[in-house]
């Protein structure tokens, strides 16, 4: 499961990050959104990899999983789906007062071509 | 009662910020009165939590009164007593900005800058590494509005890359603080301190690669030198009560970088102790000759502040790899002049941007201010104390950083510190000379200060000879913060010793 459990994770980064060095607002977006979902898979395993462990002490029970990751995961959902939200508006509002949606500034890259 | 004086400076701002949010389409009057009541009170509070940390004790509040290392604390020690009291100080001089005119251009201008505040008093307050990044983000997400605050192309511009970089940096460091957990079991920074002292060879290496993927979030907060390219652009573009309270928010970055690599990597961390400040030194040396050569380059007031900003920033740093004493006791006092003076210079080039019409804040001869003799005293004080000549606060800063240094430290950080002081000297003689003096003449009926602005001009920058007359009470303050901030042991102990007895809150 661990072997799995990192592929998944490091290929979510990965492309997560391919994305975020693109050029254009959306796949920029896109690529943070992925690299989100990887870091909370990865804090997710932080607290060691368990199936069925309960996550209250109880009598009787020995498989234990770590409960603080979950939360630590939940808050960083929430932290992240505002963030993406905000991203997003934002992303739509560049592309309103730009007339594009590339990251980098348009005038300068003409003047770069006038140069050329 | 004087037990939850901890987290008020947390809760003030809250509870004002949402009270804003109530009558959103109101008038911005009853807005500003609450904001600039709330800030008040603030800086009395944090007053009175300097006071209060004076005694040298390290006092903490458990919320829920679950007790460290489990629950989350708000830790009161001098230096985060010294840091509110700087963010509530530098608050009211760009609030009192702001009211002449600044916050009628978007809604929710007050609103957000206390939330903001509530961000920023959070991340020196806390005592938890988690809770750091949650008031990290509260923090950003205030300042991403803030930043667009009165909207405009260069500030979505320069806001989407903002964004961006900061939500690359937010993951980052959940990935950091997950490694740190991950190999110590803890996020209390103090547990985690005795965690990682114990911990057996085989898991150093990945502690080591957590501690400076977090010295990657904390250096681009900070903006250290390959990660200080939003910096200029960000807060150029950015209003400027904004980009005036943003002067606080690399001081985030450095305070973080204070706190986690002597406490947790400090000198009990066992084989890991103090190992990130030999790299921090060369990092530091070279923002700061890349700040000289910016400042230089500048063709806009602003612009030329933010690379001002850099400057600090390496001096900071500086201070901060050295890591003994006396180094980090000049550099607290050389914060509180450099936070309050680039704050205040941000507010003076818009000053100056609104009297000269189109010219704007650009350094170019143009039609003259309005009030020439009034605004050059501002720009001449703010001048001399920001390059750090004699007799204000940037030049006692300056002296005590440089003479903290060891005769090895000396051959590197004499000539870069003193050359980006002339940098600094050399270009701000330049625009100041271009705006005032080669200038036409000033339009009699143009803009001229609004009291407001004038009161947070004076605050702010004329807190620089109020900083030089007051050198002694303050440098005793930061000597013993100093003192403390390096004593981990004790730290440790505030909080972890209590837990059995069951806190007081």
């Amino acid at each position: 499961m661990e072997a799995l459990y990192a592929t998944v994770t490091g290929f979510l980064a990965a492309s997560g990050l391919y994305l975020a060095l693109r050029g254009r607002t959306f796949p920029v977006v896109v690529g943070l959104t992925l690299l989100s979902y990887a870091v909370n898979l990865f804090l997710f395993s932080t607290g060691g990899l368990t199936t069925n462990g309960a996550a209250v002490i109880r009598d009787g029970v020995n498989d234990y999983a770590d409960p603080l990751p979950q939360a630590l995961v939940l808050t960083a959902i929430v932290i992240g789906f505002a963030m993406t939200a905000f991203s997003v508006i934002l992303a739509m509002r560049v592309r309103g007062d730009q007339g594009s949606d590339q990251v980098n500034d348009q005038r300068g890259e003409e003047s770069k071509e006038d140069k050329s | 009662m004087m037990h939850h004086l901890i987290a008020l400076p947390i809760l003030l701002p809250l509870l004002s910020g949402l009270l804003m949010l109530v009558k959103r389409d109101s008038t911005v009057l009853p807005r500003r009165a609450i904001a600039l009541t709330s800030t008040a009170a603030l800086l009395v509070i944090s007053a009175a939590l300097v006071i209060q940390s004076d005694s040298g004790e390290i006092t903490y509040y458990a919320l829920g009164d679950w007790q460290p290392p489990f629950g989350i604390v708000l830790v009161l020690d001098r230096l985060s007593a010294l840091m509110v009291c700087l963010t509530a100080f530098l608050a009211l001089g760009s609030i009192a900005y702001a009211c002449a005119g600044d916050d009628r251009k978007g809604s929710n201008f007050h609103g957000l800058f206390q939330l903001q505040l509530m961000g920023i008093n959070g991340a020196f307050l806390t005592g938890d590494i988690f809770n750091l990044f949650v008031f990290f983000e509260v923090l950003l997400i205030a300042s991403y509005s803030l930043l667009m605050h009165g909207g405009g192309k260069d500030r979505t511009q320069a806001g989407f890359h903002y964004v961006a970089l900061n939500l690359a940096g937010s993951a980052m460091f959940l990935i950091a603080l997950g490694v740190l957990y991950g190999t110590t079991g803890t996020l209390n920074m103090a547990d985690m301190s005795q965690k990682v002292a114990a911990l057996g060879p085989d898991r150093l290496g990945l502690l080591k690669a957590g501690a400076f993927m977090l010295l990657v979030v904390f250096g681009l907060k900070a903006a250290i030198l390959p990660l200080y390219f939003w910096l200029p652009r960000a807060y150029s573009s950015a209003p400027a009560p904004v980009a005036a309270l943003f002067a606080i928010m690399t001081k985030v970055g450095i305070y973080a970088i204070l706190r986690v690599y002597t406490l947790i990597f400090g000198g009990g961390a066992g084989e890991l102790a103090n190992f990130v400040q030999p790299w921090l030194w060369w990092f530091a040396l070279a923002t700061l000759a890349l700040g000289g050569l910016g400042v230089l380059s500048a063709r806009d007031l602003r612009n030329q502040v933010a690379y001002l900003i850099l400057i600090s920033v390496g001096t900071l740093l500086v201070g901060v790899s050295m890591n003994r004493e006396a180094p980090i006791a000049a550099l607290l006092y050389y914060m509180i002049h450099t936070t309050l003076v680039s704050g205040g210079l941000f507010l003076l080039a818009d000053a100056i941007g609104e009297q000269r019409g189109k010219a704007g804040a650009r350094i170019v001869p143009g039609r003259g201010v309005t009030q020439p003799a009034l605004l050059g005293l501002f720009y001449f004080i703010a001048a001399v104390t920001v390059i750090g000549l004699p007799p204000l606060s940037g030049a006692i800063g300056k002296a005590l950083l440089l003479k903290a240094a060891l005769p090895s430290e000396q051959p590197w950080l004499w000539p870069l510190l003193l050359l980006s002081s002339f940098a600094g000297l050399v270009a701000m003689a330049r625009s100041g000379s271009t705006v005032f003096w080669k200038a036409g003449r000033g339009d009699s009926d143009g803009p001229r200060l609004k009291p407001a602005m004038l009161a947070g001009l004076i605050l702010l920058i004329g807190a620089s000879p109020a900083l030089s007359i007051l050198a002694g009470p303050i440098t005793r303050f930061t000597d013993a913060s100093a003192t403390q901030l390096l004593d981990h042991d004790a730290y440790a102990e505030a909080i972890l010793s209590r837990n059995v007895a069951g806190g007081d809150s």
